[in-house]
């Protein structure tokens, strides 16, 4: 068996030819085989329970500084997509998994998934028992790690502990800014210029889309829906968007720590002050609850995968989403007095996974409405934004009553 | 919530449908989902109904609902339950095909609505939607789901046009019928008319739907849930291996799907929620999809708004229970309302995550069945199914196969034919290839094995290349396995990628038991796994496990006193449902009696898999390796000295899988409970059997095994014909032969000697008596028989292909004396503990043994319904080591019920192209009903119309009677002229009729020599049954064909045809006595006295005060005792 406590004789992870050793914070290690980039990862590490869209994944800017270990053990099948970016590049620090398909099969694939990580330096393991690294992270919550190659001349006892030892000093995601890093929103525009769907509704609007690392799908969510999307950056300050001359902001998902992101939560206060219509999603959805005057924190382990059920609480509708987050915005936290509610709960732990206003045009969800990976049936969340923005004064609040059930939340 | 709070105040009881007798197509899963059903609406505080004429399911137990019928599902039997019970509800999405079809003829019949009866689940208007092809096409196009072009066609004309314009193949696919039975694939005009012909024949709305062909596309299956609020999930989703063309049934499958990129996924999963909307089903759901390998394009195949086999294994793939949610969903639950049973967390609103691949691997019967069509299409063959769960689809592959249970077989199997003197493929394996068939797989792999490319294999199959090259890989470990050294990594690979050690040894050159010692000394032992709903996302409290060759090991020994069931694996001919209802009810017995029970099984379909049936469930092989595995595990860290540890295995009922198991687990150490493998032996064991016997003063019918044709001859000469020959260690009647003559018994031995070369051939006096069956218990001390069965057919036939009646009838005072007397004294001289099984033959006033077998039997189901003993919960008490007498029972045979019950036999000859159908010593039933009643006659009614062998008050049949057959026929034939039928006969069989002075048509045999002929009868509907009896053998041969068609064209149209004179007499008999003189009651309404109560009060019990332990099996399943209704009975007790 491949245990944590190495040594030469038989059943040994060295004896069973792992290459790879990936070193937790708190000790444990996970011996396996390395494939793409050649050299060390060090990041936190998730774990995502998706069983399809590891492309999706592995280019989602949320991932910036983070190790994702996929659940499905069975992964690289369908090769690698030009269709499946979800940014420029993948963020992943690295990927672990249990099984690697050598031999990827599709009609659009255009590379195989090992090749694609090496050629975005992105090193990964397999042969990894990943259950059993998904059931530590659950128990002991999302934790720093190393991600380091085995050299076969040094001791391995040796090897594993200088990774441990590493895996401590690994700079916590809170103390960093990382969607500084991930937006690009010069990127946003090549993947909008086709909509998706063209036999939506068009409403002509144009919408400010503020990139914290944006996956591209939010934009071309609302391009399909007939939408000018105007990429800004996470930077922007109300005159960019008030000179962006649009009808509606979407603050995007991203990476990090929502509570660095004074800027960005600056811009929201001046949003709601302005009754500027506004949609908040994953990251935006903190800013925005941070705006209206609540308190955000970590989940033990967060959010990733795409079939959490989320309740919606005015309508009891339950909806499948997918999602991708570290940190929540605190039930209680947000005030009365700031006029937004919690309008969804996530039906599996009870966290906030949305807030709306009960007068201003304004709300966010803390899932990903557009999938990529994950269900498709929450896009109902861009049309009720492009509603909202089409009524932005005259029956506004009838309109989004109706819509979330508000007037029956008590 | 006011909306909800009212649905579930106006259901207070609901009637739910079973499926009926087990036949292809629709297999135990129903009894799966009923069950889970009726526990489920117990929850909801809903009284529940059921209906179902299988006696061998578990939801038939008095307990599971509250009352039970075990009577023909016909809409005048279930009118008669609901006018008695008057439910508010029905529930018709829980018995398959059969029981929507049910629901649509009660609601055209007017029940429901006289009645005021709801339809719960589905309503009336989607059955119709997802069954009438038309509706359902222009449904799905209404919403802007794509389905193939296709026309529906009421005669071959149309089909043909339709396919001279869309060019050749089209698929053909009846309306309203199970499995695709009926459906085909038009490759040239004459073969579309052929298939558009059966198919009309099968529907019962006599419509089929022709369509494009979409062969090689891939296909794809999502299972759907909805509530009354609108809450869609898709609880799974699965792909075949084997591409369209092929009924997902006979498919090999994969779930989650492997192939498909997210946004396919997701496609598919969006439009399934859509059509589920559209649909307006409250409950669950099964959506398949063809979708195109080189675009995105696709359609929607099929709409099952229902649970269905797919559903069943979704469930057993995913641990989500869609039948239990489905059930809760009808009366009005909401899924965020239900819990999520296996978490205890979270709720069912969600979609499971799988952290391992399941792959499932159908069971054909054609080792059974060796001259039957081994092609495989549209309309489904298979009788059973396994599935297995890995992290790796390798491994996964692999130890399904293992599962199948086929003689050993590995993916290492080939056939000789399949290579030259060369090595090289012959055309025969290539051809295996390209057309579907049960032997591709292995196909596959030997082509592999020669080198053949990916790319060529998968252009000739339509298989993805993905699965291929997992394959390719499979064999390139099998090449190192044979060239390199066995070192511990290469160990490691191998275990990883799912090789036996069987196999690892053969490769390797080494014993299994060699490399299983070598991977122990290098630490490569598997571990167990859970399967949680959620990979491991939130803590899970089920029980429900797989191995897997990993860091972590999930399945701490249980800690406690406890058993291990072996289950009996793949459901198969010879070994069915009955098999797993034993080995539920072991497991229950178990848990009640405070030692937790461990069940291993393969096969998702059953009862025996729901993770809630048994303390813990391990879903694995059931070989020595795996077993010997599961033992270890449980026996705990530093047991390296044997099994001693390890928990003991019961292994009498899971047919004859787990007592093949019983010699090499004992011989690892294992302890095995009940019967030693010593005792078990004795009976298997020909020699020592014999001499036991005769040791014991009890008959058997001459005979002598022969290993040479001198020996055979000599001995049929001595013992004088007909004899009944058989090779040795062959079971379920394989290849057993009734023989005549001296010519016949040459041919025989000769092609015996090569079927079995190392063992000899059984030859026996065939006694053309009245065959007797008992199943009886034993402790050591005493024998308790719960009752004696009757054959109806003469021996000769197979136990499982006769009818058998409750009590037997017929017998003198000293007869039945003398069959107890020999029970007794067999149960004690072959130091039984726990069931076997006798089966007797009378002949000429003289009482024989004909089989002893050492285990529960396929009676056993039955026969604990008809008397009220729980069988198999005294029979695991016993090996546990509480006697007869300190559970309230006594030794002989137990009172006997004043009822009748009939087990009639039920086949599915319809789907198996070119298998004969006559009825021989070769078991060829896939299922069973029970007719139980006060009367003779209203019992056997009730069994054959539930069988589907009774016919009409008045009509016409087809007689052709074999020469030595014909004296016997004469009153038979009397009776139905006097009912006033109408008789069509073959020449001989004709001029006997017409001497008889009865009118009758005379139709010639010979197919080419004018019409109408017999088939033309038969096809043209003119007879409504056949009676059909065989020649001798030697006689057979030139006129086997002829009988042959004649037996073929009533399957396939599906007219009764009786091969035995006994059966036809029974039908005759009840049809002059008048067909609805029956009563329709529940169970234990039926019996003259409270088994129970009779128990407990027995003035025979050892321990006063320990009679009330243990209600039988209610606790373990959750369910309440049955209460007897007493008040309406009239005599009450014994």
């Amino acid at each position: 068996m491949w245990t944590s406590a190495p040594s030469e004789s038989p059943g040994s992870p060295t004896h069973f030819g792992a290459d790879a050793c990936l070193a937790l914070e708190d000790g444990r290690v996970f011996f396996g085989r390395a494939f793409g980039a050649r050299g060390d990862a060090e990041a936190e590490v998730v774990f995502n329970t998706s069983m399809a869209g590891y492309q999706e994944i592995a280019t989602d800017p949320s991932y910036h500084g983070q190790m994702v270990v996929l659940t499905h053990p069975q992964v690289g099948n369908y090769g690698v997509q030009g269709e499946a970016t979800e940014s420029k590049r993948p963020w992943i620090a690295a990927l672990i998994v249990r099984d690697l398909a050598a031999a990827p099969s599709h009609w659009l694939a255009s590379g195989d998934l090992e090749s694609y990580l090496r050629a975005a330096g992105v090193p990964g393991i397999q042969e990894v028992d990943t259950r059993a690294l998904t059931r530590h992270l659950r128990t002991h919550g999302t934790m720093r790690a190393v991600l380091g190659r085995l050299d076969g001349g040094s001791p391995l006892p040796e090897q594993v502990d200088r990774l441990r030892d590493r895996a401590r000093r690994v700079t916590p995601l809170s103390e960093k800014n990382l969607v500084a890093e991930a937006s690009a929103p010069e990127s946003i525009a090549a993947a909008t210029r086709r909509p998706l769907d063209a036999k939506l509704i068009t409403l002509g609007t144009r919408i400010a889309l503020v990139d914290c690392g944006t996956k591209h799908n939010i934009a071309r969510s609302l391009a399909g829906r007939g939408a000018e999307v105007v990429p800004l950056p996470w930077t922007a300050d109300i005159s960019d968007v008030l000179g962006a001359r649009v009808g509606g902001v979407v603050l995007s998902n991203g990476p990090g720590d929502p509570e660095r992101m004074e800027a960005v939560t600056a811009l929201a206060r001046e949003l709601l002050r302005l009754t500027i219509p506004t949609l908040g999603i994953c990251l935006g959805h903190q800013v925005l609850g941070l705006a209206a005057g609540g308190s955000t924190s970590r989940l033990k382990f967060g959010h990733h995968g795409g079939n959490h059920p989320v309740l919606e609480r005015g309508t009891r509708r339950v909806h499948i989403t997918s999602q991708n987050h570290e940190f929540q915005v605190d039930a209680a936290s947000v005030p009365a007095a700031s006029g937004f509610l919690v309008s969804m709960v996530n039906l599996n732990d009870g966290s906030v996974e949305g807030l709306a206003h009960r007068e201003l045009p304004a709300f966010s969800v803390q899932y990903h409405p557009e999938g990529c990976p994950g269900p498709q049936d929450n896009q109902y969340v861009f049309e009720r934004f492009l509603n909202m923005v089409g009524h932005p004064t005259s029956g506004a609040d009838a309109l989004r009553i109706a819509d979330f059930g508000v007037r029956n939340v008590t | 919530m006011s909306r909800d709070g009212e649905l579930q105040s106006a259901i207070r009881k609901v009637l739910v449908i079973g499926s009926g007798p087990i036949v292809i197509g629709q297999a135990a899963e129903f009894d799966y989902a009923g069950t889970q059903a009726c526990k489920s609406l117990r929850e909801e505080g809903v009284s529940t109904v059921l209906v179902n004429s299988n006696p061998a399911t578990i939801m038939t137990d008095v307990g599971v609902a509250d009352a039970v019928y075990i009577e023909p599902a016909t809409v005048p039997v279930v009118e008669r339950i609901i006018e008695r019970e008057r439910p508010d509800g029905l529930l018709p999405t829980l018995g398959g095909q059969t029981g929507l079809n049910l629901a649509v003829e009660l609601a055209d019949a007017g029940v429901l609505e006289r009645y005021g009866v709801r339809l719960l689940g589905t309503p009336l208007s989607t059955i119709r939607q997802a069954e009438d092809r038309d509706l359902f096409k222009s449904l799905l196009l209404s919403i802007g789901e794509p389905v193939p072009e296709s026309v529906v066609a009421l005669d071959a004309r149309t089909a043909i046009e339709f396919a001279d314009q869309m060019g050749y193949p089209v698929i053909v696919r009846p309306g309203f019928t199970l499995g695709g039975t009926g459906g085909g694939i038009g490759q040239t005009e004459s073969e579309l008319r052929d298939v558009v012909d059966g198919g009309i024949a099968a529907s019962p709305i006599h419509q089929v739907l022709v369509e494009r062909s979409l062969i090689g596309w891939k296909e794809i299956e999502y299972e759907v849930m909805r509530d009354s609020a609108d809450n869609c999930i898709t609880v799974c989703n699965m792909e075949n291996f084997d591409p369209m063309g092929v009924h997902t049934g006979d498919s090999i499958v994969v779930a989650p799907s492997q192939t498909l990129s997210d946004f396919e996924y997701q496609m598919l999963r969006t439009a399934a929620i859509k059509i589920i909307r559209a649909l307006g089903i409250q409950g669950g759901c099964n959506i398949q999809y063809a979708l195109d390998p080189r675009s995105h394009a696709y359609y929607v195949i099929e709409v099952n708004p229902r649970v269905s086999r797919s559903s069943a294994l979704a469930s057993k793939a995913t641990g989500y229970p869609i039948a239990r949610v489905a059930a809760k969903i009808a009366v009005g639950r909401r899924l965020d309302e239900i819990p999520n049973a296996v978490t205890g967390q979270t709720t069912a609103a969600f979609e499971p995550a799988l952290d391992y691949l399941v792959v499932k691997v159908p069971r054909w019967p054609f080792d059974k069945f060796a001259s039957a069509d081994r092609t495989i299409n549209t309309q489904m063959k298979s009788t059973g199914e396994v599935m297995a769960i890995e992290r790796s689809f390798e491994a996964a592959l692999q130890k399904a196969v293992r599962s199948l249970e086929i003689g050993g077989r590995s993916l290492l199997w080939e056939e000789r034919s399949w290579s030259n003197a060369d090595g090289d493929l012959t055309g025969e394996a290539m051809e295996l290839i390209s057309r579907p068939n049960d032997l591709r797989l292995w196909a596959i792999a030997a082509a592999l094995r020669r080198n053949t490319g990916v790319e060529l294999i998968s252009q000739m199959s339509g298989i993805d290349p993905f699965f291929l090259h997992k394959m390719a890989d499979i064999v390139g470990l099998e090449r190192e396995l044979l060239r390199e050294p066995l070192t511990p990594s290469l160990m490691h690979r191998a275990k990883r990628m799912g090789f036996s050690d069987v196999q690892i040894g053969t490769l390797a050159d080494l014993l299994p038991d060699q490399v299983r010692g070598l991977r122990q000394s290098w630490g490569v032992r598997p571990v167990y796994k859970m399967v949680d709903t959620c990979a491991a996302e939130f803590a899970a409290a089920t029980p429900y496990f797989y191995s897997t060759y990993e860091v972590e090991n999930e399945a701490e020994p249980l800690g406690c006193e406890s058993a291990l069931v072996v289950g009996s694996g793949p459901i198969r001919i010879g070994q069915g449902i009955e098999f797993d209802y034993c080995s539920v009810r072991s497991a229950v017995a178990l848990q009640e009696a405070g030692t937790a029970s461990i069940m291993v099984n393969s096969n998702p379909e059953t009862v025996s898999t729901d993770f809630d049936a048994s303390t813990r469930l391990y879903f694995e092989p059931l070989d020595e390796e795996s077993v010997r595995d599961i033992l270890e595990n449980e026996a705990g860290e530093g047991t390296d000295d044997g099994l001693s540890a390890a928990p003991p295995i019961i292994v009498q009922f899971g047919g004859q899988t787990a007592i093949n198991l019983a010699e090499p687990l004992h011989r690892a150490g294992a302890r095995i409970l009940g019967s030693s493998v010593e005792a078990i032996d004795l009976a298997e064991d020909r020699e020592r059997f014999e001499n036991t016997l005769h040791r014991l003063d009890v008959a058997q019918p001459p005979g002598a095994s022969v290993r040479t044709v001198e020996e055979a001859l000599n001995t049929a000469e001595a013992i004088g014909y007909p004899v009944l020959v058989r090779p040795s260690y062959v079971l379920g009647g394989r290849a057993m032969e009734i023989v005549h003559n001296a010519t016949d018994l040459i041919r025989y031995v000769n092609a015996a000697t090569e079927l079995s070369r190392s063992h000899p051939v059984l030859i026996d006096k065939y006694l053309e008596g009245k065959e007797l069956e008992v199943d009886a218990i034993c402790d050591g001390d005493q024998v308790l028989i719960p009752g004696l069965m009757e054959h109806v057919e003469r021996a000769g036939v197979h136990s499982g292909d006769s009818m058998a009646v409750y009590p037997a009838f017929g017998l003198s005072r000293a007869e039945v004396q003398q069959v107890v007397d020999w029970t007794t004294r067999i149960g004690l001289g072959l130091e039984v503990r726990g069931l076997f099984n006798v089966q007797y033959v009378l002949f000429e006033k003289n009482l024989y043994v004909l089989e002893v077998n050492p285990r529960a039997s396929r009676t056993v189901p039955y026969l604990s319904k008809a008397t009220g003993v729980p069988i198999v919960t005294v029979g695991t008490r016993v090996m546990l080591g509480e006697s007869l007498a300190e559970q309230g029972y006594r030794g002989g045979l137990w009172p006997k019920q004043e009822l009748v019950a009939v087990k009639a036999p039920v086949f599915s000859m319809a789907k198996l192209a070119r298998v004969d159908t006559y009825l021989g010593p070769e078991m060829k039933s896939t299922g069973e009903v029970m007719g139980i009643d006060f009367t003779y006659r209203a019992a056997m009614t009730k069994a054959l119309i539930a069988a589907g062998l009774m016919l009409p008050r008045q009509g016409a049949l087809l007689v052709s009677i074999a020469d030595h057959d014909k004296a016997e026929s004469i009153p038979i034939i009397r009776t139905f002229a006097s009912l006033g039928y109408r008789l069509y006969a073959t020449e001989g069989t004709a001029g006997m009729i017409d001497a008889l002075g009865i009118p009758v048509v005379l139709t010639t045999k010979k197919l080419d020599e004018g019409h109408p002929n017999v088939l033309d009868v038969i096809v043209d509907g003119s007879v409504n049954g056949v009676v059909n009896t065989l020649e001798s053998v030697s006689a057979r041969r030139d006129q086997l064909r002829d009988g042959f068609e004649i037996r073929r064209a009533a399957a396939e149209r599906r007219v009764p045809c009786f091969t035995s004179l006994d059966t036809v007499r029974v039908v005759a008999d009840c049809l002059s006595a008048g067909s609805d003189a029956y009563e329709v009651r529940t169970v234990p309404e039926y019996w003259s006295f409270d088994p129970e109560e009779f128990r407990v009060s027995s003035s025979f019990r050892a321990a006063p005060g320990e009679g009330d332990r243990g209600v039988h099996g209610h606790q373990a399943l959750g369910i309440r005792p049955h209460e007897t209704r007493r008040s309406e009975l009239g005599t009450v007790g014994p």
